[in-house]
């Protein structure tokens, strides 16, 4: 019998707010333990929430950003559990409205578009992060109460390396929307793997197996790939499937049983009475969305449309969503923007590296690329003097024009001085000048070559070239 | 005889230099130490922080501050958060628990002016209704120290009945402020929900809690209710509905108000001779001019079964933060969950327990429809019944309680007997009125009977006006226990 694996994934994304959750305290990883806490993240006796509105603003772009609805109405919702870490011992999630749903993200998959569907971006709060000592654990409850978007597919993922295709479009998209960092390192994305395998064909469902706080993308793909061959396995020797929750050993690449249904938590769910429904308003919806960025997925695809680009610059353009931006700005009314392109990528870029900089930190507008384009194009510079030119540009800001103006970079084309420039280096090298006359064409180049070492470059090397001949031939 | 006091008096002896508020703060601690053995109103005074700040306000008096309250001595509920005082509510499990911050009312009370002291005794975690489900003992009734002074605020209202204060806060989930301000004979009222922020009060059940004052009169309240309350931006549930001026709707009288009797108040358990003190209070505000008229709250019977599950519910989750873990007392176990089971077996109290367990059980899945869903629907049909009768009358009368104070330990052993003590108070809280009690006589044993009324959501000054005239019109509120 052939099977067939039905994945669906839930998210867990830290936002990228100044502050917390509920309360004014930095939402900053690495700090001295307990230290980003205050009476309200501590669950201190009498404390209440209040919203941050950054983190409704981030959820509904992020809503946004996955094709999703953002309706009129979202509430809170208590879900109670003891944990140490959990300072009220209910975090505060929400249940049956949350914030976003029903969207899609796209991906390429071996060469195919790929759609996963979304059921749902809702925004919770994180809990603390414990420690265990020899003889004693702590608790350091700087991360509780971070702002967390648990994003939730529907079923939609077949396949290991689809859960680690679909993850890293999620990852480009909310980094892309300056929703999360996505730093796995910190603990900002983690993720639990809903897995089942059935007969293909059959319409019902098999036993969900969870892996729960998954915190490697490979380490999702490693742990389905196991996981539906482990399932299939079962099946095939004719065993039973329990719904469970099991954990993923990434050093020994295998699941193992954390705990079945029956002890399953009674998470007692209810509307949190400490806040009140979120409405967002039309003016605000709105506004966010105006913010929305293109996905990096659509961008490439107009990228290589629009101008013309092969998928590999493309994909750096992608890739440096700021450097992109430039090239745009740069190739804005340019016939060829491939050579804009060019100039971003090899030239700007290495530039960038080297000095270690930003796009910000340039001191050149992105219009002085088309400049520098159009003086090799109209012949009054040579595409070597513009790598010089180049360099100015970028130590100075100054215009490409001026630069050549002020350095006396121009290309001479006056055929009178480029005549006596020909005229003496054919009387300084007789024996190239008698090979070229006896047909050794490649005598040329290097006559050339010394013409544009006597012009310090900037010679025409077309006329060069045509003058040479002439007065060779006589 | 300075702690005989209301609010206004000394204002007024304060503000014409008569006295200062170091001599009313020591009066009001000396008197403590006079009678509170007797009464166990509070669980602690800080006596030299309380005159620290009595000195303060009189620096600032010579000065020539004045402020609402400047140097007034409030008693505070073991419920509000007060910086670096403990805060136990009355129970074991908060341990050595000091609070780091102070309650938005604190802060409120503290930019009056007021002379913030003291941390009064309560039913644990505001649950009960006779302040015997303290884990500090219970507090007794100063007009018969054999009897219940009301709760969960009893030491409330006792610190404020016995003079041992000029004004207390107390919070009110069922009927906790005007319940036993009727059973003490004091002043009572509860502000609409989301009048009066609830930060920093350590929350029974969320959506009913609602902080008020105990005074010895109106205009006590009106005063007291004007610093407390308004907007907090720390209280997402708190209305930012603009605060009117209380104390000139005192002035008004009566005429035309048209006051409400609910049909459904007649219930069998009404004391006859609270039920005559009623009577006559109405008559009395018909004689002032008030058009009395009866009215039907027709989901009246389904109140205390309602507010029992959404309350505990609530509560459920709101005490589950106690166990031990990054503060109040803690008893080691293996692993976190036999901690929380030791802790919290040890540190609540029965009552408490009975109502996590409730809660809990409500929440459940496979009884959450049926309970919680449930309630919450009758809930909202119990506000439309008073939001009906509120097109129709300005203000619903009725007794505050069933029965004058009973006795310590007449009920403990009967815990629903104990929960219709609330029977008039509850539905206040679910529909989130406001509603005020008011001395309007005494039995022949001599325990004071309450009168209460009930305002539309933000109808405290119609609800003040109408108080303050049958004060003015009767002498029960200057009656005092002979504490001697
Ligand atoms: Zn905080």
């Amino acid at each position: 019998m052939e099977y067939e694996a039905v994945i669906g994934l839930e998210t867990h994304v830290q936002l990228k707010t100044r502050t917390k959750m509920w309360c004014g305290c930095a939402n900053e990883y690495g700090a001295d333990a307990n230290t980003n806490v205050c009476p309200v993240c501590l669950g201190l006796p009498g404390v209440l929430p209040v919203p941050n509105a950054e983190a409704l603003r981030l959820t509904a772009l992020t809503g946004f950003l996955l094709n999703c609805d953002v309706p009129s109405y979202a509430k809170w919702d208590r879900k109670n559990y003891f944990y140490p870490d959990n300072p009220k011992n209910y975090q505060l999630t929400q249940l049956d409205f949350p914030s976003t749903i029903t969207g899609f993200v796209e991906f390429e998959l071996g060469g195919e578009l790929e759609s996963v569907r979304i059921n749902r971006a809702h925004l919770e709060e994180d809990v603390g992060k414990s420690f265990h000592f020899a003889d004693y654990s702590g608790v350091d409850f700087n991360r509780a109460g971070v702002p967390l978007l648990e994003i939730v597919t529907e079923p939609d993922i077949t396949s290991g390396d689809m859960a680690y295709e679909y993850l890293n479009a999620l990852k480009s998209i909310l980094e892309y929307g300056g929703v999360s960092d996505c730093d796995m390192e910190k603990g900002q994305v983690r993720c639990d793997v809903n897995i089942s395998v059935r007969p293909i064909g059959q319409q019902e469902l098999g036993e969900k197996i969870e892996i729960k706080n998954m915190n490697s993308f490979s380490g999702v793909r490693r742990a389905a790939e196991y996981e539906i061959a482990r399932q299939i396995e079962v099946l095939e020797e004719g065993g039973q499937l329990v719904q469970e929750t099991r954990r993923w050993d990434d050093d020994a690449g295998i699941t193992d049983s954390m705990r079945t249904k029956e002890d399953a938590h009674d998470y007692r769910y209810f509307p949190d009475p400490d806040l009140m429904p979120h409405r967002p308003s039309k003016e605000w919806l709105e506004a966010i969305r105006e913010e929305v960025v293109e996905l990096p997925l659509a961008r490439e695809r107009r990228l290589m449309e629009q101008y013309e680009l092969p998928a590999g610059d493309a994909d750096v353009f992608v890739g440096d969503a700021a450097l992109g931006n430039y090239f745009e700005e740069a190739a804005k009314g340019l016939k060829n923007p491939k050579q804009a392109a060019n100039w971003v990528i090899n030239n700007l870029q290495a530039k960038l590296v080297e000095t270690e900089t930003s796009v910000a930190d340039l001191k050149f507008p992105a219009v002085a690329i088309g400049e520098l384009i159009g003086l090799v194009e109209g012949g009054q510079i040579s595409s070597k003097i513009a790598q010089e030119v180049f360099a100015e540009m970028f130590a100075s800001g100054k215009s490409p024009a001026i630069i050549v103006e002020e350095k006396g970079l121009s290309q001479v084309s006056d055929s009178g001085e480029l005549e006596a420039f020909c005229r003496e280096a054919i009387e300084a090298n007789p024996g190239p000048a008698d090979d070229f006359r006896n047909g050794k064409e490649a005598a040329l180049n290097f006559l050339k070559g010394q013409v544009m070492k006597a012009s310090r470059g900037k010679a025409n090397p077309q006329m060069v070239g045509e003058l040479l001949a002439k007065i060779l031939n006589g | 005889m300075v702690h005989f006091l209301t609010i206004h008096q000394l204002l007024e002896q304060l503000r014409a230099g008569e006295l200062s508020s170091r001599e009313a703060t020591q009066a009001c601690l000396d008197r403590v130490e006079k009678v509170d053995g007797r009464l166990n109103a509070f669980i602690s005074v800080d006596a030299t922080d309380a005159l620290a700040q009595a000195d303060a306000a009189d620096q600032s008096r010579a000065a020539g501050e004045d402020l609402p309250m400047l140097g007034v001595p409030v008693a505070i509920k073991d419920v509000l958060a007060v910086k670096d005082q403990p805060l136990n509510c009355a129970s074991k499990i908060l341990g050595e628990f000091n609070s780091p911050y102070d309650a938005t009312v604190i802060q409120k009370l503290r930019a009056a002016g007021a002379v913030v002291f003291g941390r009064l005794n309560m039913d644990e975690f505001a649950m009960g209704s006779s302040n015997e489900n303290s884990a500090f003992g219970p507090a007794r009734n100063p007009w018969n120290t054999d009897c219940i002074p009301g709760g969960s605020s009893g030491g409330s209202a006792v610190a404020v009945a016995a003079d041992e204060c000029i004004a207390s806060l107390g919070s009110d989930t069922g009927g906790s402020i005007r319940q036993p301000a009727a059973l003490c004979g004091c002043v009572g009222l509860k502000p609409t929900y989301g009048r009066v922020s609830r930060y920093g009060l350590v929350a029974f059940a969320s959506s009913l809690d609602q902080v008020g004052p105990f005074t010895k009169d109106v205009r006590d309240a009106a005063t007291l209710l004007q610093v407390i309350a308004g907007a907090d931006e720390q209280d997402s549930t708190n209305v930012p509905e603009p605060v009117p001026d209380y104390s000139a709707a005192l002035s008004g009288d009566v005429k035309g108000l048209r006051i409400g009797l609910p049909r459904e108040y007649q219930v069998e358990g009404l004391d006859p001779e609270v039920k005559a003190a009623t009577d006559a209070a109405v008559k009395q505000l018909e004689a002032l001019g008030a058009e009395v008229k009866e009215i039907s709250l027709p989901h009246t019977e389904y109140a205390i079964a309602t507010y029992y599950i959404i309350a505990t519910a609530e509560a459920s989750a709101n005490l589950a933060r106690f166990e031990g873990v990054r503060y109040g007392a803690r008893l080691d176990g293996a692993d976190p969950e036999e901690m929380n089971r030791k802790t919290r077996g040890a540190g609540f109290g029965e009552e408490v327990k009975r109502r996590i367990i409730l809660g809990t059980y409500v929440l459940s899945s496979g009884y959450y429809d049926a309970y919680y869903l449930r309630a919450q629907k009758v809930r909202t049909l119990i506000r439309q019944d008073f939001l009906k009768a509120f097109e129709e009358v300005d203000l619903i009368a009725s007794p505050t309680t069933p029965t004058p104070a009973f006795k310590i330990g007449e009920k403990t052993g009967d815990p629903l007997q104990m929960y219709l003590s609330d029977i008039y108070t509850i539905s206040c809280n679910l529909a989130g009125l406001c509603g005020i009690s008011v001395p309007c006589g005494f039995s022949k044993a001599g325990l004071p009977i309450g009168l209460q009324l009930l305002g539309k959501p933000f109808g405290e000054p119609d609800l003040l006006r109408a108080a303050h005239a049958y004060e003015q019109a009767t002498d029960w509120h200057t009656h005092r226990p002979n504490l001697d």
